[in-house]
């Protein structure tokens, strides 16, 4: 059996590990890969501008930014910023845990770029929950509170990611569609993002578990 | 009957605006790249293969040469914003969320009602083409509504596509990829191998190792979309849903959402662990991913168990 094919996966893990650009690493990768299993380099592009023509409706997604860049300009991130402000009152765990709720719904329904750690957490997230920890459990040393700021970032990220592929029109989505297509089992945007749900409940369920764990620690660990 | 042709003459039309903005501001390098891309979706499909391949190298170079710049269109300032928020209150929401209504109620009203039976849309493909009218109901509502300049759009969208620059088309890119990678019959390849490794028949160990190769090739990567491709057609398709028949719905949606947990625990997916932690001013800059690992570990563990149970167990 000709195992060179399998060189186009190793460039891709040391085309990206190195940090060349992805689209020239991921080119190289199909090219090589072709070339490798004795197709002609003319076939090999050809197949390549085929199967980029063929998973166009991947990119078709991005129509929907006139609509969210309209809305920023009139302020959406600015009303998200008073939502987040609006859980403020609450502990260090309740805050966290809400604005977890908040980031996984807002993906959910296709607006991920709402929230993020330039602007939401460091603004906003990481403040307030750094606020609430020291008014609970008094004044907390430096670690403790990079260990509080850093679990704020931690939340943003554990919302969007468990929160987005239930959003049917997102690129990791038609991404599974595309390849399962071109391998000839065709799936809608729905039937895969429905299966995004049972995951993303177990994040919510993991991660809240684990804030408001760490919220009592805190208190433990400042008696 | 409306197709996929329709969405693409669309974004063809969107890309070409942002090509024309683009060239109007004297940045040539994103005129060429939105330019190329417009003409991908509008005549891609009468283009031979090798045209689309040629295309498709057009864009790269752009890409790979730094072509592409972030853009500074006219918006409103900062201040402006916050009073119109003040103004406008939650009702900024609500054009956002007429676009998964659209796409989400529509396609249910289109397969659980007759109005299936008149082929209005192509086969299979309802959804995406609902939510392009989604976009385009959101964007007449929200103009009717805010009454901004009528380039506005144009121009915000054009602020925003500019920003995410060449990722853009990364994971159309990264399917074509997996097309290629199944052309050369690396599925075969890795699949063989894999079938010599695991224990003839065991499900739930093949599950594992497929899972664990999407976050491990995640973590090297940076990037579980890349990671995607190679455990689909090495792993996932070959093994798990042609020889032992899972559900390729789940097998693919839960596959992904197991590299999303590599993506938690690696500094090589700098903007999500390493950037925040510059941006907090952190002390350690692996202190977000210490953070991740306590949710990330079992939550794979979690995928691993949703994969076996409804691709397999619920499946057959």
């Amino acid at each position: 059996m000709n195992y060179w094919p399998l060189a186009g996966i190793a460039i891709v893990v040391l085309g990206f590990a190195l940090r060349f650009n992805p689209l020239l690493v991921v080119v190289s990768a199909a090219l090589a890969t072709g070339v490798l299993a004795g197709l002609d380099p003319l076939a090999v592009i050809a197949a390549l501008g085929k199967a980029f023509n063929d998973n166009r409706y991947i990119s078709v997604t991005w129509i929907i930014l006139p609509v969210i860049g309209l809305l920023e300009r009139y302020g959406l991130q600015q009303r998200a910023r008073t939502v987040i402000e609006g859980m403020r009152g609450a502990t260090m765990g309740k805050l966290l845990v809400a604005y977890l709720a908040f980031r996984q719904l807002a993906s959910a329904l296709g607006m991920k770029d709402i929230g993020g750690h330039a602007q939401a957490v460091r603004p906003l997230v990481a403040p307030m929950a750094e606020a609430a920890a020291v008014k609970t459990h008094g004044d907390l040393p430096e670690g403790a509170r990079d260990e509080v700021k850093a679990m704020a970032a931690a939340t943003d990220n554990v919302g969007l990611f468990f929160g987005e592929d239930i959003f049917f029109a997102i690129a990791s989505i038609l991404l599974i569609q595309g390849v399962f297509e071109a391998a000839g089992y065709p799936l809608t945007p729905l039937e895969l993002s429905v299966w995004a749900i049972p995951t993303a409940l177990a994040a919510f369920a993991i991660h809240a578990g684990r804030i408001l764990a760490f919220d009592r620690r805190l208190g433990r660990a400042g008696r | 009957m409306i197709t996929y042709e329709w969405l693409y003459l669309l974004a063809g039309a969107a890309f070409a605006v942002w090509a024309a903005l683009s060239a109007k501001d004297g940045r040539w390098g994103n005129a060429a790249f939105w330019a190329l891309l417009s003409a991908s979706f509008l005549a891609g499909s009468h283009l031979s293969d090798l045209a689309n391949g040629v295309l498709v190298l057009a864009l790269v170079a752009i890409a790979g040469l730094g072509g592409l710049k972030r853009s500074d269109p006219p918006t409103t300032a900062p201040q402006e914003r916050t009073a119109h928020a003040e103004r406008l209150g939650n009702r900024l929401f609500l054009p956002a969320l007429v676009v998964p209504l659209t796409a989400v109620a529509g396609t249910l009203l289109y397969n659980y009602t007759p109005l299936g039976e008149t082929g209005l849309f192509e086969a299979r493909r309802e959804t995406l083409i609902l939510f392009g009218i989604g976009v385009l109901a959101a964007l007449v509502g929200a103009m009717a509504w805010l009454r901004p300049p009528l380039m506005a759009p144009a121009q915000e969208g054009r602020r925003l596509i500019d920003s995410i620059g060449w990722a853009a088309i990364l994971p159309q890119m990264l399917a074509a990829l997996g097309a290629v990678f199944a052309l050369a019959g690396v599925g075969d390849i890795i699949g063989g191998v894999a079938r010599g490794v695991i224990p003839e028949g065991s499900v739930f160990l093949t599950v594992v190792v497929f899972a664990a190769g999407m976050a491990l090739f995640t973590m090297i990567m940076g990037n579980a979309f890349a990671a995607f491709p190679v455990m689909a057609t090495a792993i996932g398709i070959p093994l798990l849903i042609q020889t032992y028949g899972g559900n390729p719905a789940v097998i693919g949606a839960v596959g992904m959402l197991a590299g999303f947990c590599g993506t938690l625990l690696t500094p090589m997916a700098a903007n999500f662990n390493i950037v925040p932690a510059a941006l907090l001013e952190l002390k350690d800059q692996n202190a977000v991913i210490r953070q991740q690992i306590g949710t990330a570990v079992p939550l794979w563990v979690c995928n691993v168990l949703i994969i076996y149970v409804g691709a397999f167990l619920l499946w057959n």
